[in-house]
């Protein structure tokens, strides 16, 4: 099935990380709006691979909003115009015929640019190796109903747990800040009575790795919030201070 | 013939695993650090493999082709995880849950492995709990449960409409802790692409590099597949765009049989194809049918906005059809009723090739509840749908805003249209008890065996599989074969077996550059999706199937004439690895039309035309194909050779599965 959408689109092309980028202009034809926005460049690399160019590279992968791994940058807001979802889930109808489009990728210095529109992410890996997790080897557990945690509680700790780890917030940060992504595994493991123990040096540990991987401070501007796709809520942000501050206190002691 | 032997341990069912476990040849921590463990795919199975030997003390590599553990595909997995806690007091245990997941199967899964799937099951559920997964709970604290389909118990656990990504996520918090330990060595955006055997046992790896196109050789005394199915072998799948089959046929190729490959699950809910651009499709979760009702118009081409359809003219044809279960029959069921009502000219939707799943009764139901929690006693109808759509939306928020997303339509307002499409693939690697396939030191987990849902899976068990193998079965019985490796250095990787190898991968690459054809790769798959889903889908025959296989040999030709790789390999390249990929689904496809041809007798996923009730059910013949498939690679062109793994039922009496 085929539209009746024709779009301009200045895409960013850069050939690896070594090299400098550009914003190259390509049009695109008869675009219809069930499509998503990945499948209508889609259609833009089958036209490059006709005409035997080098079609544009894009990270992307279960095209449903979960696994965190599309990263578009579109007319200056991370995946685009619509609220709390990833660029996989926009459609082609949220666009009107004629439009133009501008599609970069994630800009952090974190995030160094891979190819075109992908980048290096592992950052966040090294953040969540750094604490991100309940020291608990296999076969340790109690019977899982053994301890008993308020609905409400679970319930703000799934909030923070929902995030997928895309860095749209690190995008959308004019300093390039991570505290969104930071302080959702924090607060969901703070929340939890299975995280307690390493409460205060996981806010530390992960905090400490957070700069040492050049991300910028934060500045309470809550652009991250209102760009996330999974609505992580700034209250994390506020929770992982508050623990920081403890423990810099207790530490000093 | 040769015969499989599954090495499934003495004594009765209920004591095979606890004994195994107490007798199994143990490695000593000293030992375990000079051992090597390559783990390929970093999913549920891969990354609690992982991250469970790495705490033992193996030394463990981790590959995965995305640019995190943390994206692997089980994240999407939406419905929940069954374990036989029997929390709900409704007559659950672990024979009960081996006994729907062998009947589910239709008979054609491995007793053995069930009964030990079924009783780690528990397990899981503790351990993802203590990692600080946040299931969903009751008011006073504990564990809150849900219905599956093909069982009369609640024994899922949930996460909202999120279980697989928090499972996940769990699982990849402890592999990152262990890489934090420095005892996992984690290389993403990477790519398996061989298998390397010395004297016929694994010893490692071909992978690539995706980011600078390097091939890197990596030893391994042991090596674990845990790279997920293959439904994408017909393009337009619930799947990651990046879900394939490559590893597995790899392994395949070396040596590794291949298991029941025909069995593949084609999932009830799905949001139907809407045109030609689709890249993939959404799954809407099982769990949706706890609370939503499964109908079309009884009179055909009715074409009157669903919500004006009186409710004498509605056909909720699976309560009609299975009174017992209801719109909770398992997937194969419900997925075969639905494309008999639109084959019969009752579909719904532009495409005709849709039916309702609709939740105005619950909302209605769930607001009633309500409003007597709250102790109003004559509120207005209004006020019940409010309600009642608030307590849905708890439920199942995340599906309804995704269906919203991709359909524009609200399916607050108005019922989901829904349709089967291609889930989860039974088929894969044959592994025996210790999870080895046939190459010594090659194991597989996870969806990329095939060994315990037999010829159609439950709901809800493919979490449960995953994080079972990984967790809490390869740790035991790797120690079965690693006891034995104790003596063997690590193998310099400049030894002529690898090389070979490289040299394999290498050629493979420059030849589909070499090509330089006129097609995109995409074009190639596309065509072999059509195929697979016309004559290999949810309905097969033997001259569909015949067809297919010449028409799937001959895509295989043109493929290796006319394709068109852009770039270069020596670069981040995603059309490369595509390529890679397609070409393998090509030869996979063949041998999936040839499975099904074999097995004439329809059971689970596998409906032959030829073969059903008159009724339309599915026709088991358990005197002639009681047993798994196993095919033998014997050469591109050469036909592959069939080895038979017997099942035999000595703890359940096989019978014709009614849900009636």
């Amino acid at each position: 099935m085929s539209g009746n959408m024709n779009l301009t689109l200045k895409v960013w092309r850069q050939k690896n990380a070594n090299t400098d980028g550009k914003l190259v202009t390509y049009q695109v034809k008869d675009i219809s709006p069930d499509m998503s926005f990945l499948e209508m460049i889609d259609i833009l690399n089958e036209q490059l691979i006709n005409k035997n160019e080098d079609p544009i590279a894009f990270d992307h992968d279960c095209r449903e909003g979960i696994c965190g791994m599309c990263s578009l940058y579109i007319n200056g807001r991370p995946h685009g115009p619509k609220e709390k979802i990833t660029t996989c889930q926009l459609h082609m109808r949220s666009f009107k015929d004629g439009d133009t489009i501008v599609i970069e990728p994630w800009r952090a210095q974190a995030f160094p640019v891979i190819k075109d529109l992908t980048v290096d992410r592992s950052a966040f890996d090294r953040v969540i190796a750094a604490g991100g997790f309940v020291s608990v080897n296999t076969g340790n557990a109690q019977d899982a109903n053994s301890l008993p945690i308020g609905k409400e509680e679970a319930d703000l700790a799934f909030d923070a747990a929902a995030c997928i780890g895309c860095g749209a917030c690190v995008a959308a940060c004019k300093n390039a800040s991570a505290m969104l992504f930071v302080s959702a595994k924090v607060s969901q493991l703070a929340l939890l009575p299975q995280g307690q123990p390493e409460r205060y040096m996981r806010v530390q540990n992960m905090v400490a790795q957070m700069d040492a991987e050049g991300f910028g401070n934060c500045t309470n501007t809550g652009a991250c919030e209102a760009e996330c796709p999974k609505g992580i809520s700034l209250s994390n942000i506020a929770r992982m201070n508050r623990d920081f501050l403890v423990a810099s206190v207790a530490s000093n002691n | 013939m040769s015969v499989l032997d599954a090495k499934i341990p003495e004594g009765t069912l209920e004591q095979k695993w606890t004994k195994y476990r107490s007798t199994v040849p143990l490695v000593n921590p000293s030992n375990k650090r000079n051992l090597e463990v390559i783990v390929v795919g970093s999913g549920l199975a891969g990354a609690s493999a992982a991250s469970a030997l790495a705490e033992l003390g193996y030394k463990v590599k981790v590959f995965c082709f995305q640019d995190s553990a943390r994206r692997a595909h089980s994240i999407a997995a939406q419905g929940g995880i069954n374990a036989a806690k029997n929390y709900q007091n409704d007559g659950d245990s672990v024979y009960r849950l081996f006994y729907d997941t062998i009947k589910g199967g239709d008979y054609r899964a491995r007793e053995a492995n069930v009964y030990r799937l079924a009783e780690v099951s528990s397990s899981i559920i503790d351990q993802c709990v203590a990692q600080g997964v946040p299931f969903a709970r009751e008011y006073g604290g504990l564990l809150s449960n849900r219905s599956f389909g093909g069982t009369q118990v609640q024994r899922t656990f949930y996460a909202a409409g999120q279980t697989g990504q928090q499972l996940l996520l769990g699982a990849y918090s402890s592999l990152q802790r262990q890489v934090g330990m420095g005892s996992v060595k984690m290389y993403t955006r990477h790519e398996m692409l061989d298998v390397v055997k010395i004297d016929g046992v694994c010893r490692g790896i071909i992978a690539r590099d995706l980011v600078t196109g390097k091939l890197e050789r990596h030893f391994g005394h042991a090596v674990l597949l845990c790279t997920g199915g293959y439904g994408n072998v017909f393009y337009l799948s619930t799947n990651a765009m990046g879900s394939n089959v490559t590893a597995a046929w790899k392994a395949y190729k070396q040596g590794a049989f291949f298991g029941n490959p025909c069995f593949t699950q084609i999932h009830p809910t799905c949001i139907p194809v809407s045109g030609d651009h689709q890249s993939k499709l959404t799954l809407m979760s099982e769990s949706l049918r706890n609370d939503g009702r499964i109908w079309v118009p009884k009179k055909q081409g009715d074409t009157r906005n669903p919500v004006e359809i009186p409710e004498e003219e509605r056909d909720y044809y699976l309560e009609r059809r299975y009174p017992a279960f209801g719109n909770l029959v398992p997937r194969d069921v419900a997925s075969r009723a639905a494309k008999e009502r639109c084959d019969a000219g009752y579909g719904v939707g532009t495409s005709k090739m849709a039916v309702y799943l609709d939740f105005a009764y619950n909302i209605k139901r769930y607001g009633n509840v309500e409003a007597s929690k709250r102790n109003m006693h004559s509120p207005t109808e209004e006020e019940i749908i409010r309600m009642g759509k608030e307590v849905v939306k708890e439920k199942y928020g995340n599906l309804f805003d995704m269906y919203q997303q991709i359909t524009g339509e609200n399916p607050y307002e108005q019922p989901m249209r829904i349709y089967p499409a291609v889930h989860y693939t039974m088929g894969g690697l044959w592994v025996d008890y210790n999870l080895m396939t046939t190459v010594p030191g090659l194991y597989a987990l996870g969806e990329a065996n095939f060994s315990d849902h037999g010829a159609n899976r439950l709901g809800a068990s493919a979490l449960m599989q995953g994080l079972a193998d990984g967790y809490f079965v390869i740790p035991y019985t790797i120690g079965s074969y690693l006891s034995k490796e104790i003596a063997t250095k690590a193998i310099d990787t400049n030894h002529e077996a690898f090389v070979e190898a490289e040299n394999k991968v290498k050629s493979q690459i420059e030849n589909l550059f070499n090509i330089k054809g006129t097609k995109s790769v995409d074009h190639f798959h596309k065509r072999l999706g059509k195929i697979m889903w016309d004559k290999c889908g949810m309905a097969r025959n033997a001259e569909g199937l015949k067809e297919a296989i010449t028409e799937i040999q001959q895509i295989r030709k043109e493929f290796w004439s006319d394709v068109r790789v852009t770039g270069t390999a020596d670069e981040f390249n995603p059309e490369l690895e595509k390529a890679g990929r397609v070409a393998d689904f090509i030869e996979l496809g063949e041998l999936m039309c040839k499975d099904a041809l074999d097995r004439n007798e329809s059971c689970g996923g596998h409906f032959r035309e030829e073969f059903q009730t008159e009724e339309g059910e599915a026709m088991r013949d358990d005197e002639k194909f009681a047993y798994v498939s196993n095919w033998e690679f014997k050469g591109l062109d050469a036909e592959p050779s069939l080895h038979k793994e017997e099942l035999k039922y000595e703890n359940i009496k096989i019978a014709q599965r009614s849900y009636k």
